[in-house]
């Protein structure tokens, strides 16, 4: 096991190519709840745990089910399907084993089956043909990647409310400007290579 | 008559998908950076909302109420997986430059979205219908968004050249930050119109 070739993951997942400012997986969710810190916060963290448990679950799936039974194109459907069963499943867990973090994630949790960001991680981990571990590793820092851009986002919104821009880019379109400025802060990252 | 025409109305001004209704803004921006890919994405996503909408219509009264999230979204996957290989056979070179996306309309909430609110209600044809003229709206909205960025960004338009060869382009366009920049212009465009708009009728 090649501990630079996963911390290489871990980098690119977080910076390099980070899921939401340069991929533009997870926009739905990066816009919606990042009007305060706080939901930002917690979606984060729900995000963070689910594309994890999703990495792992549907590379079992691939390996032990699609790819010996040939079946690689019902991909789609048996991702979607591990997902949206893992959701509830994690949402039963939370609601019976930690009452406090299922009040604090609850209303994320079912949002984030329509997170393009989670079917997408579990596509690209098959499209790389990542090992088991390098699936989780990849899974987790994208998701840590999606955290760093909502939380940021998030701190810069709280203060458009006390910014003075013209009428009709009120709401999403000032949203989206901001993200483009900071989409172009991440362009900086590009190229970047620590472990050659 | 009257309906149908409102439908489209409503599909591609009043309720836009992505230009009021604010769905699926993760294709919009992926993959707007030109014409053609714009036109092919739109075209996959009307295509899968005219057979899903039909389809949930048809199986409305069959479909529990507590698990019908799951059972459209299965619907969904299935109509998704048949684009994604008709593609991949007849249009390999848009296939490809879709990637990813292709499998991702799934997740696209436009779909979702009209599932849920208009075809789980309504008969086959209206909800067919439904599907056309949402798919239409959300096309129209990407070809706007896509014309802006290949003209500004290389310079072309379906590939062709149409700016004089001594303009560079617009690199940051065609960029990710691009996207955003110009999906946010848009929209604050469809809202000066609309509200100019609501501001004559009053």
């Amino acid at each position: 096991m090649d501990l630079t070739r996963l911390l290489s993951i871990a980098l690119g997942a977080i910076l390099i190519e980070n899921f939401v400012l340069v991929k533009f997986l997870g926009i739905c969710p990066f816009l919606g709840v990042s009007k305060k810190m706080d939901t930002a916060l917690g979606m984060s963290m729900a995000v963070v745990f689910v594309m994890g448990a999703a990495s792992a679950a549907t590379w079992c799936v691939n390996t032990w089910l699609l790819t010996p039974l040939s079946l690689g194109y019902m991909r789609t459907v048996a991702f979607i399907l591990v997902i949206a069963a893992l959701v509830q499943l994690v949402e039963m867990f939370l609601q019976k084993a930690a009452p406090a973090l299922y009040s604090a994630l609850g209303i994320y949790l079912p949002l984030i089956t329509t997170n393009c960001a989670v079917l997408g991680v579990a596509i690209l981990n098959v499209d790389n043909s990542y090992s088991f571990l390098e699936s989780v590793v990849y899974g987790v820092t994208a998701a840590l990647g999606f955290a760093l851009a909502i939380l940021l986002f998030a701190s810069i919104r709280e203060r458009l409310t006390f910014a003075d821009y013209p009428a009709p880019f009120e709401g999403f379109p000032i949203a989206l400007i901001t993200a483009g400025l900071l989409a172009m802060a991440f362009m900086g990252f590009s190229g970047l290579k620590v472990f050659p | 008559m009257n309906q149908t025409l409102r439908q489209f109305k409503n599909g591609l001004l009043d309720q836009n998908p992505t230009l009021v209704l604010l769905l699926g803004m993760c294709p919009t921006m992926a993959i707007s950076t030109s014409l053609a890919n714009g036109l092919g994405m739109g075209m996959c996503a009307t295509l899968v909302l005219i057979c899903s909408n039909s389809a949930i219509s048809l199986m409305r009264k069959l479909i529990p109420e507590k698990i019908r999230i799951a059972a459209y979204v299965v619907i969904i996957a299935g109509f998704v997986t048949l684009v994604d290989m008709l593609l991949g056979a007849f249009l390999p070179a848009l296939s490809q430059s879709l990637g990813l996306f292709i499998p991702l309309i799934v997740v696209n909430c436009i779909i979702l979205a009209r599932a849920e609110a208009y075809a789980s209600k309504n008969g086959v044809v209206r909800s067919a219908l439904d599907g056309l003229t949402m798919g239409l709206g959300f096309t129209a909205a990407l070809s706007v968004v896509s014309v802006i960025r290949e003209i500004l960004g290389s310079g072309t338009l379906l590939g062709q050249r149409v700016l004089p060869d001594s303009f560079p382009g617009v690199l940051l366009l065609v960029l990710p930050t691009g996207g955003f920049l110009t999906l946010g212009f848009v929209i604050a465009a469809a809202q000066k119109l609309m509200a100019g708009r609501k501001g004559g009728k009053s």
